[in-house]
């Protein structure tokens, strides 16, 4: 046990793996509030039809070798959040298909694209690690752990300033447009957040996998709670916490960071369906 | 001057016309229960009284400092809300938001309001349990105090009894019947044409070619269920 954190200590004294850890962190705590609402709000499959359109965007900016791929899949992927959104309701192709379409869609052209223009010497390499995290976590500069500070709070903040209309309107838009909330600028201020946490959260765990930081602390915490409030407090520290042991783990046994914090998801939400059972809620 | 009066209102959606034309109005105090078969166009009235659709034509006149935001409604329940983690406390607090200006968090007066109708229908004493471990009756009790926050003064309500057992139904129906004895103006829109006849001053019979608004006592004398059903089913 002492080796482990003996380990543990060694690499925690080099700065990337301090930036990684809070960068994580940070990424998996706004991905599980915003969660909260996706889930309720049955779009959780609106965080994976956008995770596949930032790799197809990954995918063109590498292309073109941007040095800073982030500016063209920002502004891509957020249009796709309004577009998505707004198809939801009336479109001619509905919600499901229309994200089914596009999700897929983005995934293969980013593969195409990758495949035939690529200069890079080990494709397969690069695709993986779009998709799955794997390295690109360890090698944030300090501008891009700023960027993801900057952006995580900003995020946090606009939460917590609008967590009772995003209340109001999560439990019944019906309601909340009757009596004068602006339904439809909320949701386009979630699609946007959204965005954001998908572009972030793709350094951390890989378009792939980044809708489980969405999902599941959310889905975790309401097997016992059955209050909002503590439904979005509790799926908030089981973010932090999954992230935190994730990351530990997978420096500690070199095990892939995305994969290794998505398990530990799992392995919580475990733990909280067989509590929500015992206690029988 | 009544508070809402219909003018040769068309209503329905994208120019489609889904009821007939609607002549009426509501006074303070009426209690006015809308009947009509499916798809006569009775949800598609009520949305546009709350100002989610716009009509096609005619005129829809609100009472100066009335208009379609204040006033509170009482929709189906969705399939989402049966599972959604919240207490009562939160979803009856949610009803103040609408003209509670733009403020971040809720405000004491919000909080006073809140728990007034809480215990105005009995559910103060459970404002801490969990919405989906209620039963169907105190979940309506729920969302009816919140329509209540969001406006004492008007409440539509989309078949408040759906799936309630009989006994919970007539409890309901007598809530609803003593808050409009105390000044609230209702529009319930319902199946059950003994229940209209029982508690509603005024009824608006909706067929897809006639539609017609008549007191309750002329209703009953008039035999105008058979005649609204006939003229609802023929399409000519």
């Amino acid at each position: 046990m002492s080796n482990v954190l003996y380990d543990l200590g060694y690499y925690l004294s080099f700065p990337f793996v301090r930036y990684a850890i809070i960068v994580g962190t940070l990424i998996s705590l706004t991905a599980s509030l915003l969660g909260v609402t996706l889930v309720l709000k049955r779009y959780s499959f609106i965080g994976d039809g956008l995770s596949h359109v930032a790799f197809g965007a990954v995918a063109i900016a590498s292309v073109f070798s941007l040095t800073n791929d982030t500016l063209l899949v920002f502004p891509i992927t957020i249009i796709c959040a309004i577009l998505l959104l707004k198809s939801g309701g009336n479109g001619k192709v509905k919600g499901d298909a229309a994200i089914a379409m596009l999700s897929v869609g983005a995934l293969a052209l980013g593969y195409l694209i990758l495949h035939v223009f690529s200069t890079s010497a080990n494709v397969s390499g690069d695709v993986c690690s779009t998709l799955f995290g794997s390295t690109t976590i360890l090698t944030l500069s300090i501008q891009d752990v700023w960027v993801s500070v900057i952006l995580s709070f900003v995020v946090l903040i606009l939460f917590i300033f609008l967590y009772n209309k995003i209340f109001a309107v999560t439990f019944d838009e019906n309601f909340a447009k009757a009596t004068g909330i602006k339904a439809d600028r909320y949701n386009l201020i979630i699609a946007m957040i959204i965005a954001v946490i998908i572009v972030m959260g793709m350094k951390l765990v890989g378009s792939l996998l980044i809708s489980a930081l969405i999902v599941f602390p959310a889905l975790t915490a309401m097997r016992v709670m059955k209050t909002f409030k503590s439904v979005v407090i509790t799926s908030a520290l089981i973010a932090v916490i999954s992230a935190l042991f994730g990351m530990f783990i997978s420096i500690v046994a070199s095990t892939p960071v995305g994969a290794t914090i998505v398990v530990m998801d799992i392995v919580i939400f475990l733990v909280f369906s067989l509590i929500g059972k015992v206690t029988g809620r | 001057m009544s508070l809402i009066k219909c003018d040769k209102l068309m209503i329905g959606y994208d120019k489609t016309m889904v009821s007939s034309v609607l002549n009426f109005e509501i006074n303070e105090g009426d209690y006015l229960c809308i009947l009509g078969e499916n798809g006569a166009g009775k949800s598609t009235l009520m949305k546009t009284l709350l100002g989610l659709i716009k009509p096609i034509s005619g005129n829809l006149i609100f009472e100066e400092g009335l208009n379609s935001q204040k006033i509170g409604y009482l929709p189906q329940q969705t399939l989402v809300q049966k599972d959604f983690p919240a207490s009562v406390e939160e979803i009856v607090i949610s009803g103040t938001l609408g003209n509670g200006g733009f403020n971040f968090f809720y405000s004491h007066q919000q909080k006073e309001l809140a728990a007034r109708h809480m215990r105005e229908l009995g559910i103060y004493d459970i404002r801490k349990s969990a919405y989906c471990n209620l039963s169907g009756g105190q979940q309506q009790r729920v969302l009816l105090a919140r329509a209540l926050c969001a406006t004492d003064k008007l409440l539509i309500l989309d078949e408040p009894v759906n799936g309630l057992d009989p006994n919970a139904s007539s409890e309901l129906y007598e809530l609803i019947k003593s808050l409009n004895r105390n000044g609230v103006t209702i529009i319930m829109v319902s199946h059950d044409i003994n229940v209209a006849t029982k508690y509603a001053s005024h009824i608006l019979h909706m067929g897809k070619t006639k539609s017609f608004y008549v007191p309750k006592e002329k209703y009953l004398m008039s035999n105008a269920w058979s005649i609204g059903r006939r003229g609802g089913n023929k399409d000519e």
